[in-house]
């Protein structure tokens, strides 16, 4: 029953993937994204990590899918041409891309991963175990990550300020 | 009977894969931002794969922190796009190429 829905999980966020990368249109591949992003939120309920599978969907299909669509929505590009093969770039992408999969591929097979079932009852589902190991053993990065939103923040004020016009400072 | 670590491995990896080769061969500049963020929730659904499969938690909470991270790279980067585009009224790489020569 696990392996099935595994199965129907996997295959569906691999073809959502395949969306995004193969989707002419850019709404159409954020609106993949947002799919495969489901799926990978319901593998992570199935590993028993549901606060991590909650807080996937909203971080990243609330917010950062809102925002490329909201970005897609505001450079107003015209869908339908972009994506074309252009011969030698294509050709290297396909081979780099086949090569990764081969090598990853040969990892998996050859150096066995030992693993026995998985232990116990997880702990990922405890918000009280979560807020424990941040306010604890994870403080300094805890901070420092506030420090970088903070500087993200900064950036993205000073980065999206209309630069001044010529015909403005005449 | 549950599906074993190889084959929670072999899914992030074929994901990674799959947004790698987005970023190569796409041309739309939000597009290959999109196929980076492919290849970040690949590397978190192995870290949280791993870190089920050993008993341990840090994976758990490092993930946390893609997300964190994440988030901001997004937020900065499409601003950059944006500034990017009302500079020279396009987001296609192949016509940004002034440092080509």
């Amino acid at each position: 029953m696990e392996h099935l829905a595994f199965t129907c999980l996997s295959v569906f966020s691999l073809a959502c993937a395949l969306g995004v990368v193969l989707s002419k249109n850019a709404i159409n591949g954020a609106m993949c994204l947002l799919l495969c992003l489901a799926g990978v939120a319901g593998l992570f309920v199935q590993l028993h990590a549901y606060l991590l599978a909650f807080v996937l969907v909203l971080v990243y299909a609330g917010a950062v899918v809102a925002l490329f669509l909201f970005i897609i929505m505001l450079l107003d590009m015209q869908g339908g041409r972009t994506w074309k093969f252009r011969g030698l770039n294509a050709a290297a992408g396909f081979v780099a891309a086949l090569l990764l999969i081969t090598g990853l591929n040969l990892l998996a097979v050859r150096g066995h991963l030992e693993a026995g079932p998985p232990i116990g009852n997880s702990v990922g589902s405890s918000l009280k175990f979560y807020s424990y190991q941040l306010f604890t053993t994870y403080l300094l990065p805890v901070q420092i990550i506030g420090f970088l939103l903070l500087i993200a923040m900064l950036g993205v004020i000073v980065l999206s300020r209309r630069a001044p016009q010529p015909e403005d400072a005449k | 009977m549950t599906p074993s670590l190889d084959s929670y491995v072999m899914l992030s990896a074929a994901l990674f894969a799959i947004g790698f080769l987005g970023v190569l061969i796409r041309r739309n500049t939000l597009v290959i931002y999109m196929c980076l963020e492919l290849m970040l929730v690949a590397a978190t659904l192995a870290l949280v794969a791993f870190s089920r499969f050993n008993g341990t938690e840090d994976g758990d909470v490092f993930v946390f922190f893609i997300l964190t991270v994440a988030a901001a790279e997004v937020a900065v980067g499409l601003a950059i796009i944006v500034a990017l585009f009302r500079a020279r009224q396009t987001v296609q790489v192949d016509q940004l190429d002034s440092l080509k020569h």
